[in-house]
């Protein structure tokens, strides 16, 4: 099991160069050159000449992708053109509403999307399940803003039990900050909830079909352990790993939800950054983002080869 | 399957032997339309929208009388109306008129992102599947640009390329071609090990043929699936980025840059940003019900009755 997991940990290396590849190559194509921009308004030919050879824009493609790779290991991600802060302690100040809003919509939507794929497996062919399976479909279609102008008109405008938009922070106390992060994550949660609960569904509707199932069923057991315990331990691969797929969603989620409820998040940061071409900025979330998403599947990977016990490589 | 299970779940009504199904009815298949909705009424409610919407991009010249360009500074943010049936927007826009040219914007690019994905996807999975030691490379590649949340990889190439239209179905189709190739590609594998194509290749026939006769006529059912979702989600992403500023030009009346148009006005004046909405949606849900029929007619597994 140990050498599996090494080979999966190797494995995301290549994937993680390719992702760093890409990603480069973004910036390097961006047009517009980094030292007019530098050098200002004013200045000479020869002055840009001179940035250029300072920051090292002269030099080949590829020993140029490799002092970056070496940066961007040390953790230096460049410079903001537009406000020359550092993109690190920009993408750090600003981590703080998206982490929340992601772990947030995470807990909910596996809070709610697993018992209900239970129960609509367990009453299969009925009209819960029915209504379960329209959820789904409704959740997979309608987009996560449209999803979030509602909430905010109905439950914030209109009922008033939520702000309309802005975050609070944590320092500022849980209550305010759950309040001002539960309508963005409700808005983010639905197409999570769909995904997770199609999956739940499928995967219980395969297991309660099982002799073992039947076997607990003849022994009188009641229903409620049997489905979560006897069941739902069994179907837990598949869910856990469309959980770990689905982070893709929440992520691409997060920058829309983050411009409709106003939180001054890492969504907010990127959709800056793309109005004012500040390509160092989008290069940096856009590395993190998807570095995150392969550390997360890896990390699925690797905890249910150690919970299941099936599972041998 | 599942649903005699669940029937039987309820303590002491357990029987011994697995009951056996009642006598069917007699199946009296109605014809035509009438038996089609009755069969699968999913599917035809979104093949019913989405004729509707089709109809109404096609013929949006004659469906609207105002020009969805045209300012009127004096009908601004106008709640909707005889005169205007969607109201205006903060520029006295017709937005029924920008809403129903929105549907050509739309419907173009999440078409074209299928297509142009699917044939792309369709070549890089042939050639994973059949040229094996392009396999691992181009794979690594595939999973590269999947480990990139689709959204976020769309929002920099748009960043990069500028808004246009053109640009947002490149972007969209890039971040969506390694779905599909990944998927031809295991569909090629499991063939290649069948009898029938390891019959055909003992035979002598070439690849090409091979690839034509047995090979595609396999991929295509998992493969129309994947293009409906597809088209669903490139509509999608389409209306994120020009929502979030980095998509089509804002000049173009697309249901994305018509909510962008509204955001600073939703609290007030919400009609702006809710028509538009709802026609995205119910474009993206009809297409979403045909997908999930076909799915459901091809593995079982997933959807239906269990």
């Amino acid at each position: 099991m140990l050498h599996y997991i090494l080979r999966r940990v190797l494995s995301t290396v290549p994937v993680m160069g390719i992702v760093a590849f890409l990603v480069f190559s973004l910036l390097y194509l961006a047009p517009g050159d980094p030292a007019s921009v530098i050098a200002g308004e004013q200045a000479s030919a020869a002055d840009i000449e001179r940035i250029r050879e300072q920051l090292g824009l002269d030099r080949p493609y590829l020993i140029r992708f490799g002092e970056w790779l070496w940066h961007i290991m040390r953790g230096d991600l460049g410079v903001s053109v537009f406000s020359s802060i550092p993109v690190t302690q920009l993408i750090v100040q600003r981590l703080e509403p998206t982490v929340s809003l992601m772990v947030y919509t995470l807990i909910l939507s596996v809070l709610i999307a697993v018992p209900m794929g239970v129960l609509a497996a367990w009453k299969a062919g009925t009209s819960i399940d029915r209504a379960v399976m329209t959820f789904a479909v409704l959740g997979f279609s309608i987009p996560v803003f449209v999803i979030g102008y509602l909430l905010a008109y109905v439950m914030a405008l209109k009922l008033g039990w939520f702000p309309v938009q802005g975050y609070a922070p944590l320092s500022s106390g849980i209550g305010p900050w759950l309040r001002s992060l539960t309508l963005p994550a409700l808005a983010l949660s639905c197409v999570y909830v769909a995904l997770i609960a199609r999956t739940t569904r499928a995967t219980m509707l395969e297991v309660l079909n099982q002799d073992y199932i039947k076997t607990a069923r003849a022994k009188g057991l009641n229903q409620f352990p049997i489905l979560f315990h006897h069941a739902l331990k069994n179907a837990a691969v598949p869910v856990v790993t469309v959980i770990g797929i689905g982070v893709a969603l929440l992520i691409g989620g997060a920058v829309v939800t983050e411009s409709v409820f106003v939180l001054p998040g890492l969504g907010r940061l990127t959709v800056d950054a793309i109005l004012q071409r500040d390509y160092p900025v989008i290069q940096g979330v856009i590395l993190l983002f998807s570095f995150l998403y392969i550390i997360i599947n890896l990390i699925v990977d690797i905890v249910y080869t150690i919970v299941d016990p099936r599972i041998r490589y | 399957m599942a649903a005699h299970m669940s029937g039987a779940g309820h303590e002491g009504e357990f029987a011994a032997a697995p009951e056996l199904p009642a006598i069917l009815p007699p199946v009296n298949r109605r014809r035509g339309l009438a038996g089609l909705i009755a069969r699968s009424p999913g599917s035809s409610i979104g093949v019913a929208i989405l004729l509707a919407i089709v109809f109404m991009a096609v013929m949006a010249d004659y469906l609207s009388a105002i020009d969805p360009a045209r300012l009127s500074p004096i009908a601004r943010n106008r709640d909707p109306s005889l005169q205007y049936w969607f109201g205006t927007d903060m520029l006295g826009r017709d937005l029924y008129s920008r809403v129903v040219y929105g549907a050509r914007v739309s419907l173009i690019v999440g078409f074209l992102v299928a297509l142009l994905s699917t044939v792309l996807g369709l070549i890089v999975g042939m050639f994973s599947g059949f040229v094996r030691w392009t396999d691992s490379i181009l794979m690594r590649v595939m999973d590269g640009i999947m480990s990139i949340p689709p959204i976020l990889l769309a929002i920099a190439l748009m960043a990069l390329a500028g808004s246009s239209m053109t640009n947002v179905i490149a972007a969209i189709t890039f971040a969506e071609v390694p779905r599909v190739a990944r998927l031809v590609r295991g569909v090629v594998l499991s063939l290649r090990e069948q009898a029938f194509v390891e019959g055909a290749i003992t035979a002598g026939t070439t690849t090409p043929m091979i690839i034509w006769r047995h090979i595609l006529p396999n991929t295509l059912a998992p493969l129309s699936v994947q293009t409906t979702y597809i088209c669903a989600s490139a509509m999608i992403i389409e209306a994120v980025l020009s929502f979030i500023g980095a998509g089509t030009p804002p000049s173009v009346p697309s249901w994305g840059n018509i909510m962008a148009d509204g955001r600073a006005l939703w609290q007030v004046k919400p009609h702006i940003v809710f028509f538009p909405a709802v026609f995205l949606s119910l474009t993206v849900l009809a297409i979403n019900l045909v997908g999930d029929s076909l799915r459901d007619r091809l593995d079982p597994r997933m959807g239906g009755k269990g």
